[in-house]
């Protein structure tokens, strides 16, 4: 087994683009699960309009990059006004079957045929991000090492800017909940007709949680598409939704940092469960008979969903959650 | 107050009533409140039928009903959270038909429940800070430069000690109201409701569940606001609290307003007395279960008698 390209690569998966992209999906989540009780099940359409958004203006229509941004974030903001405006105003449940539903269309239609002029279809749109790669400080070709960490010039550049906007972000949720701002949404979680009785429109406050979450989400799929060069329908399938929550609740829900933390083990999990079990069928310390390598993909599914149960079992408030609040459910 | 005298039943002089006749729907001279054709329908049940009800303003007003008689029903009717199937209400001569129940509150009526709203994972301070109304750092981007809601949220903070303080709640000001018993979560709700400073508090069963000993500070609370100028209806079953502080009594039953008057009245009243034997008319009851309701039914207006007679003074001890 090769363990220095294994360390390498779980020590780079701290940093890498992809766990940006997750910990911006869950910071999402976190204003809309965890401190407002929303249930968005299509976190992932807010990170496809995000990416896609911002692809489809460079690619299709030829605006600029930058314009390209707010395209995708507009279309985040337009995204949660049209599911929030009938799904806010029923029961819980609504909204999170009108999101799951709403984030598979927006798939299915990136990647339909009938589309494939303006969002290119199965394979997507690729190369529309030169204009920031033109920016880079550091040589984008290069490769740099540190330690253990191995990226290349324009990883280092997508990531610095990527950990700027998480922090940014996180900053941002750090201000909003410590404010009477936060204070109203964390009170909808517990009780929306005990918010409603005192003269807050629990409407209004739900819809600007949907909204502000789901342009955190729309600047995680920004992020990973300006990464690759290149935004696929498949990145924004349900499961990357699920791993977002999943990384929430790993972290601690309603807690700033819950979904950095969550989110960076989570991937670097992913990442490394991976390696090691490829390098494992390299070194044919697995059988076939045991596993194929059509199984090992879907190994670490197993393995993750499996700790997750555990995490719950003992520690159900994630790392930095605290247990005491936890305590007084109903 | 004319003084109650022995075992003679007092007498209730127009004075008493304020010149309101003691009738269903009787119009009032100042109403704070009023409903007219109440319905409200669940599947077949008729929750609310009321014709006609006015409440004073200035006033203690007691809803009382047997259990199911839509008392409820009506409050949340009246405070927007739920919808009539017909009928109009004014508050301060404002309709409120279709009005959401977060402007309702807005504009002065705010209202407590039955079973308890705690927010259980904000702690009792926070909760009280939440009951302020129109706050500047509840707004989105204000909300992020923390100079421009402080100085207004120690305001906030310092009124809501006051009432921590006056509701026995001070000590548990950093808990998390989920961890407060079932009659402190009554008391820190309805600390809450009296944040946003309102006309008119509705409270649902403000008492059930609180301990005896603080009943007597409970209700000399309720009369502060009185006094204080709001207007206060609330829905109790405890007779002797009725008559303890009700200026006037609306009783319900089967969705309808049967009786009003003071709570003197009330301990009379045939009707209220049938409504709380149950009496179904043109309904057949087994004579063991009638006999049965007329015995609990007359202790109930024996009770009612008797706390009228102690009604002058504040004695609660000879009560039964
Ligand atoms: N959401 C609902 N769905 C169906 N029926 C309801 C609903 N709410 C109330 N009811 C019915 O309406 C009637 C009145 O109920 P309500 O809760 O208003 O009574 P109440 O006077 O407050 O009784 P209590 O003294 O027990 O609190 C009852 O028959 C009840 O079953
Ligand atoms: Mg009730």
């Amino acid at each position: 087994m090769n363990w220095n390209l294994i360390f390498t690569s779980i020590f780079s998966a701290i940093f890498i683009k992809e766990t940006i992209f997750y910990v911006l999906g869950a910071q999402g989540l976190n204003i809309h699960y965890g401190y407002t009780g929303l249930m968005n099940f299509g976190q992932a359409g807010f990170m496809a309009v995000g990416a896609y958004g911002l692809a489809v203006s460079v690619e299709t229509f030829g605006w600029s990059l930058w314009v390209g941004i707010l395209v995708g974030i507009g279309w985040a903001i337009l995204l949660a006004l049209l599911l929030g405006l009938p799904a806010l105003r029923l029961r819980g449940d609504y909204l999170a079957i009108v999101t799951i539903a709403a984030a598979e269309i927006i798939r299915l239609v990136a990647r339909s045929e009938s589309t494939e002029s303006v969002a290119g279809g199965n394979s997507g749109i690729n190369n529309f991000a030169g204009a920031f790669y033109d920016l880079n400080p550091w040589v984008n070709t290069r490769r740099y090492d540190f330690g253990p960490f191995s990226y290349s010039g324009q990883d280092l550049w997508i990531q610095a800017v990527g950990w700027g906007v998480v922090l940014l972000m996180a900053l941002l949720t750090f201000l909003l909940m410590r404010s009477p701002w936060g204070r109203v949404l964390r009170s909808i979680r517990e009780n929306e007709d005990a918010v409603r009785s005192l003269g807050k429109n629990v409407y209004a406050y739900k819809m600007q949680s949907l909204v502000l979450g789901g342009v955190m989400g729309a600047l995680g799929g920004i992020v990973l598409a300006i990464g690759n060069q290149s935004v696929q329908p498949d990145t924004f399938a349900t499961r990357t939704t699920f791993i977002c929550y999943g990384a929430l609740i790993l972290g601690g829900a309603a807690r700033v940092w819950g979904p950095v933390l969550g989110g960076i083990i989570f991937y670097v999990a992913f990442r490394g469960l991976d390696v090691i079990i490829r390098q494992m069928e390299k070194a044919d310390i697995v059988p076939e008979s045991i596993m194929t390598s059509t199984q090992s993909g879907v190994v670490r599914f197993v393995f993750l969903g499996g700790a997750l149960m555990l995490l719950m079992v003992f520690r159900p408030q994630g790392i930095l959650g605290d247990r005491k609040e936890l305590a007084f459910d109903g | 107050m004319a003084d109650a005298t022995g075992a003679e039943p007092r007498v209730v002089t127009e004075a008493d009533r304020g010149g309101v006749l003691p009738e269903p729907g009787a119009a009032k001279p100042d109403p704070i409140l009023s409903a007219t054709g109440i319905e409200r329908r669940f599947g077949g049940v008729v929750a609310v039928d009321v014709a006609h009800v006015e409440f004073q303003r200035h006033q203690i007003t007691a809803l009382i009903g047997p259990n199911g008689a839509g008392k409820t029903t009506l409050f949340n009717l009246l405070t927007g959270f739920d919808q009539p199937n017909a009928g109009e209400w004014r508050f301060n001569g404002t309709s409120l038909s279709g009005v959401p129940p977060h402007k309702v509150a807005r504009m002065g009526m705010v209202r407590t429940f039955q079973l308890t709203k705690s927010l259980t994972k904000l702690t009792v301070i926070e909760n009280m800070r939440l009951g302020a109304p129109d706050q500047r750092g509840e707004r989105f981007f204000p909300a992020l430069v923390k100079g421009l809601w402080s100085s207004e949220e120690d305001e906030i903070t310092a009124r809501a000690d006051e009432l921590l303080e006056r509701f026995k709640l001070d000590h548990m000001r950093e808990e998390f109201a989920g961890s407060l018993s079932g009659g402190q979560r009554k008391l820190l709700e309805m600390a809450r409701a009296l944040m946003g400073s309102p006309e008119l508090v509705m409270l649902d069963e403000p008492m059930a569940g609180v301990n005896p000993a603080l009943t007597q500070s409970l209700l000399g609370h309720v009369k502060a606001l009185r006094e204080e100028g709001m207007s206060v209806v609330f829905v109790e079953h405890d007779m002797d609290v009725v008559h303890d502080i009700s200026d006037w009594v609306v009783v319900m039953a089967e969705g309808r307003v049967i009786a009003e008057g003071t709570p003197t009245d009330i301990g009379r009243n045939q009707a209220v007395i049938d409504a709380y034997l149950g009496t179904h008319h043109g309904e057949d009851l087994h004579p063991e279960i009638v006999e049965h309701r007329r015995l609990e039914a007359e202790a109930e207006a024996e009770a009612l008698e008797q706390s009228a007679e102690g009604d002058s003074d504040d004695d609660t001890a000879e009560r039964p």
